[in-house]
């Protein structure tokens, strides 16, 4: 078996997400190679480079690669992917987009998701929202995957020394342009990587009211989601939506604060360690999952949380 | 400008769907389907353009079963005008939707391909980046506005640091996340004029195309159950269990 792990990174440096693929490579079993896609990427690759049990990180460096648009980056992974028996990314929005492209150009059926390795050719993945787990076998002779970043631990980001080798990367296919993008800033830590997560709901009633909630997130060392009602209703931004269409997340702690529980909400946080439900209603569906639930108006609760810690 | 929009027959999004007794797939049986709710708002992405004049003719496709001309009607009652079903009581996996969808763009060479950015039955989120590679296009993934300037498609993306805009080469697909629009509901009139519009009927053979399954499904159960736990008293005692019992906070 030869994987081929698809990095996550901003090309001065690889993200976390990359190391739960490794991990779920491991779990497949065999040599496993890293590609790095990017523009003036080295230090995304050297760092790549550094993760335990790498054998080999191959970069396409081009000013092309520098946005990862999916049109310029699908055929290079399908030119390259064509040597190995698995393809790999961790499920984020940049390998959601381009990886069932480049496998429709390698003529492979992808596998979402998978949140489990049974062996080889064989992976467990959610569907209908989380609410089954089916178990399905591939034919194709390779196996490309999106993998579930909360469902694998994240591998050693040290400890490896692996080959650097560059790869002849594609030119820009001329279809589609990067114009601008929005990135929120925060110092706080990233929703998917934060061990604590305090998210808002419908009930936080408007977005000047989520200051409750970023100083709680604050004093817990917590990243801020958001359940889509509060982010369709404007509250905050979309890149905060936790559930089965935004985020998925898995923290030792998941605090969910005027948030009902809709199946949608709970398809994104319930592999969480602990959950805590402050909700005014005591009939919310959020109580069913979780195991510490507290009726009380959130605004009085939030205040006396916060002078609480 | 000619706008092609691809809808899928989904279990409606209040069902909670489970496994069958014998655990050989989920238990559809007398349940509730409707059009998934991405591709909802992705005909009302195509009929709003329309409305502004900025397209000529919305075209729905579906690939699925007979049923599936429900879904049809619902984007023509929604203001597509018209329809064609690609006829097939097979499960079909994303790259044979696409494929199929392939040859029906072949034959009807739309300038826009709207579709939603995952359905809610498999989850996949793989058909729109499918077609665009079969189709050798540009593709805009997880829109949350789309607005058509000199030939060329502005789109802004959802993705996972914020918003992204991206600039895109007609034919474009574009695939729709939840904030592009808040779909109509249809109007009782406008329901009775669908039933009149033209809805084709074609196979996956007369498109020449084959969709053999790569994927075999072995089971489905289900997850883990979680249990409920404990109501607390009050803030001080919530702030007790998670230090000394969970032991979450320090």
């Amino acid at each position: 078996m030869s994987i081929l792990v698809i990095a996550e990174h901003d090309n001065s440096s690889l993200k976390p997400a990359t190391l739960n693929s490794v991990t779920a490579a491991q779990a497949i079993g065999g040599d496993i190679d890293i590609l790095v896609v990017g523009s003036d990427c080295q230090g995304a690759a050297e760092q790549a480079a550094n993760v335990a049990g790498i054998s080999k990180v191959l970069v396409a460096d081009n000013a092309a690669h520098a946005h990862q648009l999916a049109e310029n980056v699908a055929p290079l992974i399908a030119e390259v992917g064509a040597a190995y028996s698995h393809v790999l990314a961790t499920a984020t929005t940049t390998a959601k987009n381009i990886l069932p492209r480049a496998a429709a150009l390698m003529d492979v059926q992808a596998i979402s998701e998978i949140s489990a390795v049974v062996s080889p050719d064989t992976f467990k993945r959610p569907i209908y929202a989380g609410n089954v787990i089916a178990t399905v076998q591939s034919s194709d002779a390779i196996k490309v995957l999106t993998v579930r970043g909360t469902a694998f631990d994240a591998a050693a980001a040290e400890g490896g020394s692996a080959t650097i080798e560059a790869v002849a990367s594609a030119q820009d296919a001329g279809k589609s342009a990067f114009k601008a993008e929005e990135v929120a800033k925060s110092d706080r830590p990233e929703l998917t990587a934060a061990k604590i997560v305090v998210s808002g709901g419908r009930g936080m009633g408007n977005g000047d009211n989520f200051s409750m909630i970023y100083s709680v997130a604050d004093k817990l060392g917590a990243g801020v989601g958001a359940s889509r009602a509060a982010v369709d209703a404007g509250f905050v931004p979309n890149d905060m939506q936790v559930g089965q269409t935004g985020k998925i997340v898995a923290p030792d702690l998941y605090v969910a604060v005027g948030i009902s529980g809709a199946i949608q909400h709970l398809a994104g946080m319930k592999d969480s360690k602990v959950i805590v439900a402050i909700n005014k209603d005591e009939e919310a569906p959020i109580f069913s999952v979780a195991d510490y639930g507290l009726v009380a108006d959130l605004f009085t609760a939030l205040p006396e949380l916060d002078g609480a810690l | 400008m000619k706008i092609l929009v691809a809808v899928k027959r989904v279990v409606d999004y209040n069902v909670k769907v489970r496994p069958k007794s014998d655990g050989s797939d989920v238990d559809l049986a007398n349940v509730k389907m409707s059009i998934n709710p991405f591709c909802e708002i992705a005909v009302e992405e195509a009929v709003r353009l329309a409305e502004k004049g900025l397209a000529t003719e919305v075209v729905a496709v579906s690939v699925g079963p007979k049923q599936a001309q429900e879904q049809l009607r619902t984007a023509l009652a929604l203001g597509a005008d018209r329809a064609v079903l690609v006829e097939t009581d097979e499960s079909l996996e994303p790259l044979a939707i696409a494929k199929c969808l392939k040859a029906v763009c072949d034959a009807e060479s739309p300038d826009i391909i709207l579709m939603g950015k995952q359905a809610i039955d498999g989850d996949n989120n793989q058909t729109g980046q499918m077609l665009s590679a079969l189709l050798d296009c540009s593709q805009a993934t997880f829109a949350s506005e789309l607005t058509l300037d000199g030939g060329k498609a502005v789109v802004i993306r959802e993705v996972d640091g914020g918003l992204q805009t991206l600039e895109l080469s007609l034919p474009a697909i574009v695939t729709s996340d939840l904030r592009l629009n808040e779909p109509r509901y249809a109007s009782l009139p406008n329901i009775m004029k669908a039933k009149r519009k033209s809805l084709d009927v074609k196979t996956p053979d007369d498109l020449g195309v084959s969709i053999a399954p790569r994927v075999t499904l072995l089971g489905v159960e289900l997850p883990a159950e979680r249990q409920a736990g404990i109501k607390v008293d009050d803030v001080a005692m919530l702030v007790d269990k998670l230090k000394n019992e969970a032991k979450v906070i320090s």
